[in-house]
């Protein structure tokens, strides 16, 4: 390995934000929240990472895709630190990122529920989610669960499009 | 850790993670065979959920055992008496409405039940139990809702969840049981005492069941033993499905 000085953390979190979501290609990890640190230990860089749920399937291809952003840079030795706490939640998303899974079709996610929001509603909530094609307000929740965990299914009364939104948790 | 605690704790990691990975199992069986597109995918989510639950919990259960057993030896290498699940999560997956009060009264359950466990002495236990209870919400919110609309629905649909309600009542009570095993961890603040849950899971599944015209079924039977590796005449065939693969190919990868 040729001497280089060694990555700041601003920098390693740049070549991270290259790695995007393998469910969602238009967010990088880092934008997600899934990438909480990374820093140069010893001789090898340390990426801590929080799963966004426990059974995330796609966590293993995350890691790999880390490892190999890191490899083309240099960093032969890459270590991948799994933490779960603080529970990642998608308040983490910033608004650029918000934009990006707007424009991709998948509605942004509301703030996430609070410990004190009803656990059993026997309700319908009534949550204002627009639809990211129209930008219309009048739609509705078909599903809590989507084609993966983190997203439900919507469907847009206004131009009747069924779409997915990023769920808030 | 106290290292006179760890017995103790292999086993309350062995009996949570088992919950989850048996009843995991038992909601994938729907993969496929759910009754919309929407419910199919919902009860795969759910059965993704609680399976990474089961693999954090059985992969520390290993760790903590020291012996070289990661979460997939624990999994697919122990026989049927090994297993810790409660009893009521390895009962055939039944109709829909069966498989969806089974889930209803495991997730009020495991709601305040993770919560309290957000709280352990365990740093790592208390992580995963963080991230799980997030989860475990919006199961808890899916099933109540079904309830309430398969009891409030059709005199069928009515029937069909009164009946499962009646049949799986006899099974709730182990889920708040506790020995000695609890109680080393309970006083090392590493456990909660799932035994003080119980009078507000009562309390919210009644409040559910009312909203659903059901009737809350009266204490008799209780069943009682999986914690100890006794389990009902389900659990091994049910293991013997879900275990042959690895079995039979050991250490195979795909």
């Amino acid at each position: 390995m040729t001497t280089r000085a060694r990555p700041t953390r601003d920098e390693l979190f740049a070549l991270l934000d290259t790695v995007m979501d393998p469910e969602v290609p238009v967010v990088s990890v880092v934008e997600l929240g899934v990438v909480r640190d990374a820093a140069v230990e010893g001789d090898e860089v340390v990426v801590t990472v929080t799963p966004t749920y426990s059974g995330c399937p796609a966590m293993r291809e995350i890691e790999a895709e880390i490892e190999r952003a890191l490899h083309a840079h240099g960093h032969e030795r890459v270590r991948i630190r799994t933490v779960f706490a603080p529970a990642w939640t998608t308040d983490w998303i910033g608004p650029a990122a918000r934009e990006k899974l707007r424009a991709y079709g998948i509605a942004p996610p509301g703030p996430a529920p609070s410990a004190d929001d009803e656990l059993v509603p026997l309700r319908r909530r009534r949550e204002v989610v627009r639809c990211p094609y129209c930008d219309s307000p009048d739609t509705a929740l078909r599903s809590e669960f989507g084609s993966t965990a983190c997203k439900s299914i919507r469907f847009c009364n206004a131009c009747r499009q069924p779409f997915e939104q990023f769920k808030a948790f | 850790m106290d290292e006179s605690l760890r017995p103790a704790l292999v086993e309350f990691l062995l009996r949570h993670g088992d919950d989850r990975l048996v009843l995991g199992h038992r909601l994938a069986e729907w993969c496929g065979h759910g009754p919309a597109l929407e419910e199919d995918i919902a009860l795969a989510n759910i059965a993704l959920d609680v399976t990474g639950q089961a693999n954090l919990l059985l992969a520390l259960a290993g760790r903590t055992e020291g012996m070289g057993r990661d979460q997939d030896a624990l999994a697919y290498f122990r026989d049927e008496r090994d297993f810790r699940n409660a009893q009521l999560v390895e009962l055939p997956k039944g109709d829909f409405g069966f498989t969806i009060v089974r889930q209803f009264l495991f997730d009020a359950y495991d709601v305040p039940f993770l919560e309290a466990l957000q709280g352990s002495a365990h740093e790592e236990l208390a992580g995963i139990a963080a991230k799980a209870y997030k989860e475990a919400r919006y199961h808890l919110r899916h099933s109540a809702e079904w309830v309430v609309m398969l009891g409030d629905g059709t005199a069928e649909s009515h029937e069909r969840t009164q009946r499962a309600l009646d049949e799986l009542w006899r099974f709730t009570h182990e889920l708040f049981e506790v020995d000695a095993v609890d109680r080393a961890l309970i006083a090392a603040g590493i456990a909660p005492d799932v035994s003080a849950l119980a009078p507000a899971w009562r309390a919210r599944v009644a409040q559910v069941v009312e909203r659903a015209t059901l009737t809350l079924p009266g204490d008799g039977f209780r069943a009682r033993g999986g914690r100890r590796g006794l389990h009902t005449e389900h659990l091994g065939i049910m293991l013997a499905e879900m275990q042959i693969v690895a079995r039979s190919h050991p250490g195979a990868s795909w």
